[in-house]
């Protein structure tokens, strides 16, 4: 008893108080900033393996949605990206994951986009279902984090449950495979109404580096609507949860 | 002797051969070959696996040879379509079974006696596009007495998807059969459709995202042996830190996990948050929590600077003067110790039969450590000792966590010693220039992941471009441990033996 009193003081406070105001220290690689200095922007867009970095008018983008913030973009032409540390990634527009040059907005939602059923219902109390749809088991660990003591989401009223019955929508990791495509919807339709789709991660998100593979069946993604989009290989917990905050909470600290 | 140097090639881990030294044997051969070497303790089957040359199947099997600290490769060949049946090597040697199983799924080679001839992972380009994956052929007692219990593919927790079947007798598991493959995402056909070094590198990094390390590590060294790109002394000591800082945090994991099956909710929170700071190291060293970024052909992004080195070792002694305290109580507790004792036991017999590897031959005695048996010029240096437990038990695999965690820990600073003394930055990765490789060649390349043994193997083609790679995770060998663990053993008790085996799902299914 008394050992597990002295455990309990040396474990001390593990939370962080504050996630929206939480840091990540460099060398994190959150959102990107490109800068206008000239380069050869065809070897540019060669460097990135998976097609995330476009040149429209020797304009340089990159997508989010399919980065997988390896870095090396950045470490071949430092004057031209740089990763910043800010881990707020998350947007329930996919057009603002593209990130444009000389832009040093962060990301943000769409407002107008947010349903309305979504912050009146979900507001208080959000209970999710995780579908690892071929996830490589990093994000859905980033997924458990956000439950652990240091994170600790549920004091948000934030948490995964064990049924989509009990659930207010589903969060899927992996770029989804042919094999759990069926599941996968299955999941989805037994989740009552209304209910959010929530994407999280690279690979769910764009197909990542399986972009292509005869493995995969992403036609969920054609049926139904998606609430959000959480960039990262594997996304922060912080990235998480303050998206999550974001889309079902009306008064949100940036 | 004469005669073994005849019907085989021998090669060193992360070493290379020319297929023309690598002699075909005709199958009877390769039978009573394989099968004798395979009868001693010391030998296992690293990979057997096939690929499709202009007209013939050509077939290549690579044994560990423990004695020797060689790999044993032997190979025959098949005339497509199909030829002939083969005589299962697994009907006498069952650790054999999940790579027949993978070549006739792969390529609808029949085996004639394998007792098991199930479909490993419904792979996109598997021979048979009848079967779907919810055609599985389970087992089946017909009883009125028993009943099945079905669970998956997605499961209560946030963890990946697999179908469990238990036939149970009431409470009791008779038999519990694993269906895996929903994860499957074509992995070895990627490395043959992405072209480039750095897409193959990132492909390696998502395997399995809690072994970026141990999987890319593996990858980085076939394409340096492949290439024959140098690679200095330095860069070897950092992945081997990188390597065991990938244990210590899996572990940790996984002690955190195995303690919310006993209800113990202090060890559960002090082990996991133990891992966060393991876990923000690799963050600080990479950028990446996982390490994903961290291992590169050639050469390092992310030297391990003096500044690392300094917080890293503060980091051991920080984590371990926590962990001590809190395994006092969390391994000596009554109620941790009837929680876990005497359940989900196998025996160091069952697991060589089956091949295990890593963690689950080790908590049974079999001496199984790829740092030990296979080792690299760092490991070989510092001479790795596996810990070996016996029991067999959720015990046993909980210790070894224990003893492998403060085991991994010594061998850091021991690194990080010799990263001292060898004061010169390791050099940087090869530039985008693409790697040339040697032509006809088979790679075999091995690393001691925290679960167990990871194989890469690469054969390329007259043009040195790669023609076929093969990825074998060790729960390739170990998902068939767990379901032995379960014979006899309450249903509930399934979770706790899920969790001291925390097998790997996207390794498995590819």
């Amino acid at each position: 008893m008394l050992s597990e009193i002295s455990i309990l003081f040396h474990h001390g406070k593990q939370f962080i108080p504050n996630l929206a105001l939480a840091q990540v220290p460099a060398p994190f690689r959150g959102r990107p900033v490109i800068t206008s200095a000239p380069v050869d922007t065809g070897a540019l867009v060669d460097v990135c393996p998976t097609n995330a970095i476009a040149s429209v008018g020797q304009k340089v983008s990159i997508d989010l949605g399919k980065c997988l913030f390896c870095g090396e973009c950045a470490l071949a032409f430092p004057e031209k990206i740089s990763f910043t540390n800010d881990h707020k990634l998350a947007s329930n527009d996919r057009q603002r994951l593209i990130i444009h040059e000389g832009s040093e907005q962060p990301i943000t939602l769409d407002p107008d986009r947010v349903r309305a059923e979504l912050r009146a219902i979900f507001g208080r109390s959000l209970k999710l279902r995780q579908i690892s749809a071929a996830g490589d088991n990093s994000f859905e660990a980033e997924l458990n984090a956000c439950g652990n003591v240091n994170f600790d989401m549920g004091r948000f009223g934030i948490e995964f449950v064990a049924s989509p019955r009990h659930a207010d929508g589903v969060v899927i990791t992996g770029p989804i495979s042919q094999n759990m495509a069926e599941a996968t919807e299955i999941c989805y339709q037994a989740v009552p109404d209304p209910k959010l789709v929530v994407l999280v991660g690279v690979d769910a998100i764009s197909g990542g580096i399986f972009a292509g593979s005869q493995a995969l069946n992403r036609s969920f993604l054609d049926k139904y609507p998606v609430d959000l989009y959480v960039p990262g290989n594997p996304p922060h917990p912080l990235t998480f949860i303050n998206g999550i905050l974001e889309l079902t909470r009306s008064k949100f600290m940036r | 002797m004469e005669t073994f140097i005849a019907n085989h090639a021998t090669i060193r881990a992360n070493g290379t051969i020319r297929l023309l030294d690598l002699p075909i044997l005709d199958y009877v051969d390769f039978y009573h070959e394989v099968s004798l070497l395979a009868q001693r303790e010391t030998v296992h089957c690293v990979s057997y696996f096939a690929y499709p040359t202009d007209q013939a199947l050509r077939f290549i099997c690579c044994m560990a040879d423990d004695d020797s600290g060689n790999i044993r490769v032997f190979s025959h060949q098949a005339v497509l379509p199909n030829g002939q049946p083969l005589r299962s090597l697994t009907a006498s040697h069952p650790a054999f079974h999940i790579f027949e199983r993978e070549i006739t799924e792969n390529f609808g080679v029949a085996f004639t006696d394998h007792p098991w001839l199930k479909p490993v992972r419904f792979a996109w380009n598997r021979a048979n596009q009848a079967m779907q994956v919810n055609d599985y052929p389970f087992y089946k007692i017909q009883s009125e007495e028993l009943h099945e219990v079905g669970v998956g593919p997605i499961h209560a927790g946030v963890i990946e998807p697999g179908h469990f079947r238990f036939l149970c007798n009431g409470e009791m598991v008779l038999h519990l059969e694993i269906q895996l493959g929903w994860q499957h995402r074509g992995i070895e056909a990627l490395y043959l459709q992405k072209p480039s070094l750095l897409q193959r590198t990132v492909l390696t990094e998502q395997i399995a995202g809690d072994t970026a390390v141990g999987h890319t590590l593996t990858f980085a060294r076939l394409m340096e042996s492949l290439s024959g790109v140098p690679t200095g002394q330095s860069l070897a000591i950092e992945r081997a830190i990188a390597l065991e800082l990938e244990r210590i945090a899996m572990h940790l994991f996984d002690l955190s996990n195995l303690n919310v099956g006993t209800a113990y909710q202090l060890a559960s929170s002090v082990f996991g948050a133990l891992r966060t700071p393991v876990i923000n190291f690799f963050q600080a060293w990479c950028g990446n929590r996982f390490a994903k970024g961290l291992i590169r052909v050639g050469g390092t992004h992310y030297p391990l600077q003096a500044d690392l080195r300094q917080r890293l070792s503060s980091l051991l002694d920080d984590v371990e003067k926590r962990f001590t305290e809190m395994a006092e109580p969390a391994f000596n507790l009554p109620s941790v110790l009837s929680r876990f004792e005497e359940i989900g036991k196998v025996t160091k017999k069952q697991m060589t039969l089956i091949g295990a590897v890593g963690q689950a031959a080790r908590m049974s005695g079999l001496k199984r450590d790829l740092r030990w048996s296979h080792p690299d010029a760092i490991f070989a240096a510092l001479k790795v000792e596996p810990v070996l437990l016996h029991t067999g038990d959720v015990w046993a695999r909980y210790q070894l966590k224990h003893y492998e965690l403060v085991a991994s820990m010594e061998l850091i600073r021991k690194l990080l010693k010799l990263l001292h003394a060898e004061n010169r930055p390791p050099q940087k990765p090869v530039p985008k220039a693409e790697l040339v490789l040697k032509s006809d060649t088979l790679a075999v390349s091995l690393s001691e992941g925290w679960r167990g043994e990871i194989c890469h193997c690469a054969v390329t083609d007259a043009a040195g471009k790669i023609r076929h790679y093969k990825v074998k995770d060790p729960s390739m060998h170990n998902w068939t441990a767990l379901a032995l663990s379960l014979r006899n053993l309450e249903i509930s008790d399934f979770p706790i033996n899920n969790k001291s085996y925390n097998l790997s799902y996207c390794g498995f299914d590819l």
